[in-house]
């Protein structure tokens, strides 16, 4: 009859604390100069602790593999639209722009 | 088999007897297993919405933030990265009274329940009182974009923008908050009124995805406003 198994509550205490723990480790290695690294680093550990509440505390380890499909799917097309759109933006300067072109002098 | 064993007992039988004596179950489901999976199901196409309406606004910042990334530098550094780690810190506390919430109403343990509910609205309120604290500092030293907005040295117009992306992000992000809150003070009073049980608590369930989902997203917002290149 339960709808989805009920977590032991050790578990959650786990993840709480890794959170917390990586709440720490994210604001002090904010603080090493790591060049471009710094983002990509910021980047996973949020990654990390996302993914720890989403299938932990969001259930979805315990889930339907139905819901693994829609969170997979948004997923995708999610860094679909953000990756075309970048495509866009930072190819923009690639090619020489066309003669007879106005040059975005204004563009800030 | 399946009509035989249909018409001696119906699906509903079993949750037309908890305590209201009205039964959650909706006539268009065959049983109590099914509605609960289409509204988590549900919840979480809407959190999709939700990824797609934050992520513009994440695709944005990622592109002003890589073409302008001294002037986004320089801004950060206006916030105070211990007042974002507090208030990380309460969201994620409060995420683990509204799982343990969830998991007091699997138990049917309706106390308990209302004692995590409160617990994780009170976080909410603190929360949105250091957001508070943050933006009159704000407002104080000239920082909210506009005709008001006051800034030294050579990346006043980039500054302005971080903090257009600043106020539009936590902004968004707090009224979301505002409206979890609500959603668990009438999960409160329907715990009070004992209309949960462990053969219903979707309710409860689905509110649970929500509010972790807000965390989620404060969760990015910390590191990508507060913690630029602060070495």
């Amino acid at each position: 009859m339960a709808h989805s198994p009920i977590v032991p509550q050790r578990v959650y205490w786990l993840v709480f604390i890794t959170l917390l723990l990586l709440t720490l480790v994210t604001v002090d290695v904010a603080f090493y100069d790591l060049g471009w690294l710094n983002i990509s680093v910021a980047l996973a550990l949020a990654t990390t602790k996302a993914l720890l509440v989403v299938f932990y505390f969001m259930h979805l380890k315990y889930s339907p593999r139905l819901i693994w499909g829609f969170v997979g799917a948004a997923l995708f097309w999610f860094l679909l639209i953000v990756g075309l759109t970048g495509a866009d933006i930072f190819t923009r300067d690639w090619l020489p722009e066309p003669p007879g072109w106005t040059s975005g002098e204004n563009v800030p | 088999m399946c009509a035989e064993q249909s018409s001696t007992s119906p699906p509903t039988a079993s949750v037309t007897s908890i305590a209201s004596g009205r039964s959650p179950l909706a006539s268009h489901f065959d049983d109590p297993e099914q509605q609960f999976e289409a509204s988590t199901l549900g919840m979480w196409v809407f959190l999709i919405t939700e990824i797609m309406f934050f992520g513009g606004l994440f695709a944005s910042y990622a592109i002003y933030r890589s073409l302008y990334p001294e002037g986004f530098a320089v801004a950060s550094r206006h916030l105070d990265y211990r007042l974002g780690a507090l208030n990380t810190a309460v969201l994620i506390c409060s995420s683990l009274t509204m799982a343990l919430a969830v998991r007091s109403a699997q138990l049917g343990r309706s106390r308990a329940l209302r004692l995590f509910l409160a617990l994780t609205m009170a976080l909410g309120v603190v929360f949105l009182g250091v957001k508070v604290i943050e933006y009159s500092h704000k407002a104080h030293e000239h920082l909210v974009p506009g005709p008001s907005f006051q800034f030294e040295g050579p990346h006043a117009r980039t500054a302005q923008l971080f903090f257009s992306f600043y106020f539009a992000m936590t902004g968004l992000h707090a009224l979301h908050l505002v409206i979890g809150i609500g959603v668990l003070a009438v999960l409160w009073i329907l715990a009070w009124r004992e209309r949960f049980s462990p053969h219903y608590y979707t309710p409860v369930e689905v509110a649970g995805l929500y509010w972790h989902f807000v965390d989620v997203v404060w969760i990015y917002l910390f590191p990508l406003l507060y913690l630029i290149s602060r070495a």
